[in-house]
């Protein structure tokens, strides 16, 4: 009896003490800048989130050794969500005070981007979404704090599009063929639907849409539709271990893997790894990077960071396409970093404010990404008061059985058709919550 | 010794039948509600009201929702989730699509829909009993989430499926601040208890319990089964629809159907039988349970391991996490089969006693 009420007494105390004050951190007179991590490693999408968080640390970790952002160290506390709203939202609020204030979240999962983007505003902190959560945020009139950097589901969309045209011959070649798009029935799979029936609409071509209910382990019957209407093509908007049970469901119901494309999210090793040679030929669309092991930084990371034993994942995985995703997710995150420093004081940690300006202000040349060891993996990145995307390319990359080789230069998204889709999309935002347009006064702020 | 009745001396009916018929109790709830009110607002950081205390407070009031079902009247329902996005979904919509809709009608507008929605999937357990009526409430939740990620009138037409409200008032009051929102959910959750307490205690209360506990005597002594059935899931919808307009107005600002998926259903349920059938007390224990100690545990693993020096990754945390949740239900539910809420009454029983058991 005695033995129970001390261990309930001694969990109580602990439970008081863990909740209502983090541990000090033993780093706190050093300065330092503090990026969270959002992490999906257990779950649905581990084996695809899991890379990236690696990545992201790694990347963190070089910085550190090249002697931090002027001096700054990067500091990383991870928080997982597994993937769900609910579990964003607590990690956001659990970590966004923590060492000295978040400088920028990355919540990598559309619904956690949804909920966060009503509330970054109110706390002032940016929020980086490359390649996921709101297209329509790459309007920074409205969305201040929203930064889809290098690409947007529309984006993507557009180009795999735009490839497939070009592999007919040209858009008009499209009129009359069907198009089957096989989408992760959430707000992640659904972003993606606007601009392929803007581009059905324009074109001619129709569209078989496919939802397919997280997490996606069940998809018998959607690809007997597949094999009942032939669709010329597939597309495949899927996340997590949705991915490959698609491919594999797609080989046996004897699909064309060359006529299967992937966004961005749909296309990597440990998606098509188990299943090897029998995937040959699916394509992927990539926002710029793809795997990239000999790229500069990668050397860099197996060397000072692996290579002194401080790698956070697999020695293996280095390089491969999610793990590169989130070495750019971090790199965009640290040059953000950089740049509000050049304004707002150099060797300072840097408010989200501060950095939000950054983002805002980023000017990724050729010559800092050579500097970095990114030239090749991505092309430059420019951003401006009203354009919070700064770049809007992406290639194709194909899988030959083993690991994955570029079929497809850059491709250049038409952003006559997209630009007023976003904006037409972020007025709508805008209506229902009523907010108004940032004056241009706003933009240096 | 301090909890004692002698000398509180009943006069009247009416003070037998009080809520809280002893003064020691009626006492301690007043001064919580009192702490919660004014002492609270002042004690956390953000953090806790936004991630804990609102998240514990609107699940809380669902839980005393689906309480009402499942306690009080005995017909499970596993379609409480279906029931919350209802309410969220059709209290976005009055919100959106009427200029100038005060915010608490339109919550209520929510509950209320929610009701109807209710009562419709109610129908089946005129006829069907126990796991066969879990199973055919089953279906609200599949509809529901069918028609809140197929419909796009109920999203407004937003493309990705995803809806988000903007700025929250009522009466000149803006709920910005993670305190005010607390507050609001608050004031709902007591208001919404009393009321849930005031029934389950009335002859509307009894006439469900009565069913609960054998239906055909029930009708038997003149108690209409259609009527008790269907009012017991039109109230607890209603609740559960105010519920869910919260999670997603306050708690979660933007929210999707996977929301209020079937996990969602489950978990509710757990926390009404974790937190004691037939007790609105035991939903809030019950809530507490559940919302509070996953969080707690994926703090409080680091934070142990860290003692010994000892880094825990975040993927570990996880999976311990669900271990130790999941042993701590199977060993709660083992030591105590009537929740929390019994353990509860088992403590005021003994303090009765205190501390001269014999």
């Amino acid at each position: 009896m005695t033995l129970r009420k001390v261990l309930s007494v001694a969990a109580f105390t602990a439970a008081a003490l863990t909740l209502t004050e983090a541990p000090p951190e033993a780093l706190a007179q050093e300065k330092v800048q503090f990026f969270p991590s959002f992490t999906g490693r257990t779950g649905p999408v581990a084996p695809n989130a899991t890379p990236f968080a690696n990545g992201f640390w790694d990347y963190m970790k070089l910085v550190n050794e090249r002697g931090g952002i002027n001096g700054v160290r990067t500091l990383v506390e991870e928080c997982e969500t597994a993937y769900a709203t609910d579990r964003g939202v607590e990690c956001y609020e659990r970590l966004k005070g923590r060492h000295g204030g978040a400088t920028v979240i990355q919540p990598l999962s559309t619904g956690i981007t949804f909920a966060l983007t009503e509330k970054v505003p109110a706390d002032k902190i940016p929020m980086i979404t490359s390649g996921y959560g709101r297209s329509d945020s790459a309007d920074g009139g409205i969305f201040k704090w929203n930064f889809p950097l290098i690409g947007h589901y529309w984006i993507a969309g557009d180009v795999v599009l735009r490839h497939i045209a070009n592999l007919e011959g040209g858009w008009d070649k499209l009129k009359g063929k069907r198009i089957a798009v096989g989408f992760h029935d959430s707000p992640f799979g659904k972003e993606l639907l606007p601009i392929v029936e803007e581009r059905a609409k324009r074109h001619g071509f129709t569209l078989q849409l496919l939802p397919i209910p997280a997490p996606g382990v069940e998809q018998k019957a959607i690809w007997l539709q597949v094999r009942q209407q032939r669709p010329d093509y597939v597309i495949l908007q899927t996340w997590g271990i949705m991915t490959p049970t698609a491919i594999r469901e797609a080989i046996a119901v004897g699909y064309p893997m060359s006529k299967v494309f992937g966004t961005w999210w749909s296309g990597a090793e440990p998606d098509l790894r188990d299943i090897g040679a029998a995937a040959k030929g699916y394509n992927a669309v990539m926002m710029q990077h793809g795997s990239s092991r000999d790229s500069g930084v990668i050397k860099e990371i197996l060397e000072k960071v692996h290579g002194k034993g401080q790698g956070t994942g697999p020695r293996a995985e280095v390089g491969d396409v999610l793990y590169m995703r989130g070495v750019v997710g971090a790199m965009l995150a640290v040059e953000g970093v950089f740049r509000a420093q050049e304004r707002f004081g150099k060797g300072q940690p840097m408010t989200g404010e501060q950095t939000r300006w950054g983002y805002e202000n980023l000017d990724i040349t050729e010559a800092r990404l050579k500097a970095i060891g990114f030239d090749g993996v991505i092309s430059p990145v420019k951003t401006s008061c009203s354009d919070h995307m700064g770049s809007a390319r992406a290639r194709i990359h194909t899988w030959d059985g083993s690991r994955f080789t570029w079929s497809s230069n850059f491709i250049n998204a038409d952003e006559s058709i997209i630009t007023p889709m976003v904006r037409a999309s972020a007025d709508r935002y805008a209506t229902e919550k009523k907010l108004t347009r940032r004056p241009a006064s706003d933009c240096n702020s | 010794m301090i909890y004692r009745e002698n000398g509180q001396f009943k006069v009247a009916y009416r003070d037998d039948q009080q809520i809280f018929p002893i003064a020691q109790d009626r006492w301690f709830v007043l001064a919580l509600l009192a702490f919660a009110f004014l002492v609270v607002p002042f004690l956390f950081d953000d953090y806790v009201y936004k991630a804990i205390l609102i998240p514990f407070l609107v699940l809380a009031l669902a839980a005393i929702g689906v309480n009402i079902l499942v306690g009080y009247c005995g017909q499970i329902s596993l379609g409480s989730g279906a029931f919350m996005a209802v309410g969220a979904y059709m209290a976005y919509n009055m919100f959106v699509r009427f200029d100038g809709m005060p915010l608490i009608a339109a919550l209520l507008l929510g509950g209320g829909f929610a009701t109807l929605v209710g009562i419709v999937f109610g129908i089946p357990s005129l006829r069907v009993k126990g796991l066969y009526l879990a199973v055919a409430t089953l279906a609200a939740q599949f509809f529901c989430d069918w028609a809140f990620s197929r419909i796009p009138w109920f999203t407004n037409n937003s493309s990705s499926g995803s809806v988000a409200v903007g700025r929250l008032e009522v009466m000149g009051w803006h709920i910005n601040t993670p305190v005010e929102k607390y507050l609001f959910c608050l004031s709902f959750v007591v208001v919404f208890a009393l009321l849930a307490k005031n029934l389950v205690r009335g002859a509307i209360g009894r006439q469900w319990m009565a069913i609960r506990d054998m239906d055909v005597a029930a009708a038997v002594i003149g108690i209409r089964p259609t009527y008790a059935k269907l009012s017991a899931f039109a109230v607890s919808s209603f609740i559960v629809g105010v519920a869910g307009a919260l999670w997603g107005f306050v708690h979660l600002g933007s929210w999707e159907p996977l929301a209020f998926s079937i996990d969602r259903s489950f978990q509710l349920l757990f926390i009404v039988i974790i937190g004691g059938l037939g007790s609105i007390m035991g939903s809030l224990f019950g809530a507490a349970f559940i919302v509070i100690l996953p969080i707690f545990l994926n703090q409080f693993l680091p934070f142990l391991g860290s003692l010994f020096g000892v880094t825990i990754s975040t993927a570990l945390i996880s999976h311990t996490e669900y271990m130790i949740f999941g042993a701590l239900i199977v060993w709660f539910l083992i030591a105590e089969p009537h929740g929390l809420a019994r353990l509860w009454s088992i403590g005021k029983q003994k303090l009765r006693l205190w501390p001269f058991p014999h």
